[in-house]
């Protein structure tokens, strides 16, 4: 990480993270000892002061680090497709129809049947990253998934499967 | 059921039923409700309106176990690592609250024509700061993120761990022990806050261990007894019931101490109250009058020196201008802290009997007024004042090099 965290403790409420961003901003976390957390924006004209202070709940701090880690995660897949020329990245819906709804990862054999992987499963604005094999579809989720256009393809008819015998 | 017993329960359960309604009220218009229990304790004890009779017995032990609770409830607050950690940089800082905050209550003591003992107990009562009160207006106006707010906390820690070694000696003062007698028992005091921060850093474990996180019941009994049983073992030994209470707090970490704070609290907060209406309730309201100047100039002098040490102290960490007032006016409200010492003080007997009613007074005005004071550097008027002042401040050198 090349960005300077400053770590505070805070005797009796518990510890403070903040950084300075490139554009001169100061934003920090307060998390307190009792698992309470703060978002704390700084005050641009008075940065020993925090004009915002936003109490985060266990859920809205996970959803905000998941965006913030899922930009990031979609900026790097851009960035491999690329580095390497014919790896795609493409986002598959799982149909309701499909007969991989309520099944785990693992059974579709998307891997060894098409060399693309599934790095990804977006479900309801939440982010989950590398899935295991033992991971459960729900309709209306989306893959992410990266390969070979062919592979894509392939992915896509598998998901979208509704034959309960394959 | 003993007569006696009734009139008890009625008089207990109206007058907690009634500070719950002025803790309400208190919340309500955003004070402290430690002043408005203070006044319900005027208004019911000696000399008040209305003086209760039988519960008095009831208030008493009430009010003892409200110190110790208050006390091991901020032991639990520290971790011992916190505490030892904090203190190399947080000294200086510390010496300046010392020097600044103590020193005028012990003037005033003689200025008053009391004896040093009392100038003892007057220097502790200006000297602390309440962490309680001060924590919370932190919170309320949502400075916990702020960069002057670790100074703040810095000093309050090293004024609470300053007490552990105060009160004993304090309480052999006042046992009138002499010079060798309060020396032993400093020493003693020092040795076993000492020992207690050494084994809480290297066993904390252990300790915390011995009791489980997972049954509550077990937990709360556990802490508690084993609270009250070391404070009155500590007191014994003429240590303080308060700084036994303190130190057991401090040995507990981890989930124990964290389990610890959340079932202790509601106890906390019920025996607290109880104490600072016990407070009232021996302070004579007719006492009051004669010492509101008195206390009144006492309190201007000592939030002008807390204001002064706040703004040293986060100067010394490169604070800016506006964040040094804010640490400053944010140190000023004296607490439950200081009703402690006050209290200690009357319950020996043994010093100026208007010292409680000052206490009081003093305690009632910074209590209501400090988180007021906390809130001007939020104010346009007061940034703006700050503004020029930074203004002329950068003007006046180029005057003085042309």
């Amino acid at each position: 990480m090349r960005v300077r965290v400053e770590q505070t403790a805070l005797p009796g409420i518990g510890m403070r993270h903040d950084l300075l961003t490139e554009s001169g901003r100061r934003l920090g976390v307060v998390s307190h000892r009792n698992g309470r957390r703060d978002l704390v924006l700084y005050d641009p004209d008075d940065p020993d002061s925090c004009q915002h202070d936003i109490p985060l709940t266990d859920d809205e701090a996970e959803a905000l680090a998941d965006i913030l880690g899922a930009s990031l995660m979609l900026g790097q897949l851009s960035g491999l497709r690329e580095q390497a020329a014919g790896l795609l990245t493409e986002q598959i819906a799982i149909p309701a129809s499909s007969k991989y709804v309520n099944r785990r990862l693992g059974d579709t054999k998307a891997r060894t049947r098409t060399s693309a992987s599934i790095v990804a499963v977006l479900r309801q604005g939440e982010v989950i990253v590398s899935p295991d094999p033992a991971f459960r579809f729900d309709a209306g989720d989306v893959v992410v998934v990266v390969g070979t256009r062919k592979g894509l393809d392939g992915v896509t008819a598998i998901l979208a499967d509704s034959d309960p015998d394959g | 059921m003993h007569e006696e017993t009734t009139i008890l329960l009625i008089e207990v359960g109206a007058l907690l039923f009634l500070l719950g309604l002025l803790g309400r009220l208190g919340r309500r218009i955003g004070l402290s409700p430690i002043p408005l229990y203070l006044l319900a304790g005027l208004v019911f004890g000696h000399g008040g309106v209305l003086p209760l009779t039988a519960s008095e017995e009831f208030f008493a032990v009430g009010a003892e176990i409200g110190v110790i609770l208050l006390l091991v409830m901020l032991g639990l607050e520290y971790s011992a690592g916190e505490l030892v950690g904090n203190l190399r940089s947080a000294a200086p800082a510390g010496l300046i609250d010392g020097v600044f905050n103590a020193l005028p209550g012990a003037a005033f003591a003689f200025l008053l024509g009391w004896d040093w003992v009392a100038a003892i107990v007057l220097a502790g009562i200006t000297w602390v700061s309440s962490s309680g009160v001060i924590a919370k207006v932190l919170a309320d106006l949502g400075r916990l993120g702020n960069r002057e707010t670790p100074v703040v906390l810095s000093v309050l820690v090293i004024e609470d761990l300053a007490m552990a070694l105060y009160l004993p000696l304090l309480t052999a003062v006042l046992a009138g022990t002499g010079l060798l007698g309060g020396g032993i028992a400093l020493g003693v005091a020092v040795g076993t806050v000492m020992l207690v921060l050494v084994v809480a850093i290297r066993y904390g474990h252990l300790i915390s261990s011995a009791m489980s996180a997972k049954d509550p019941e077990a937990l709360l009994l556990g802490v508690l007894g084993l609270t009250l049983l070391v404070a009155g073992v500590a007191a014994k030994l003429q240590v303080s019931a308060a700084v036994g209470a303190f130190l057991v707090g401090i040995a507990l970490s981890g989930p124990v101490a964290h389990h610890a704070t959340e079932m202790l609290s509601p106890l906390r907060d019920l025996f607290a109250a109880v104490f600072f209406v016990f407070f009232g309730l021996v302070t004579d309201p007719r006492d009051i009058p004669p010492v509101l100047l008195p206390a009144l100039a006492l309190a201007v002098v000592t939030m002008g020196t807390k204001t002064l040490t706040g703004y040293l102290a986060a100067r010394r960490v490169g604070i800016k201008e506006p964040g040094r007032w804010r640490a400053g006016l944010a140190l000023v409200p004296r607490g439950e802290f200081s009703i402690v010492i006050a209290g200690l003080a009357v319950a020996a007997g043994s010093v100026e009997p208007k010292l409680a009613a000052l206490a009081t007074a003093y305690v009632l005005i910074t209590v209501v007024t400090g988180p007021m004071l906390a809130r001007l550097p939020d104010f346009a008027w007061f940034k703006l004042w700050l503004r020029q002042r930074a203004v002329t401040q950068r003007a006046e050198p180029l005057v003085t090099t042309d």
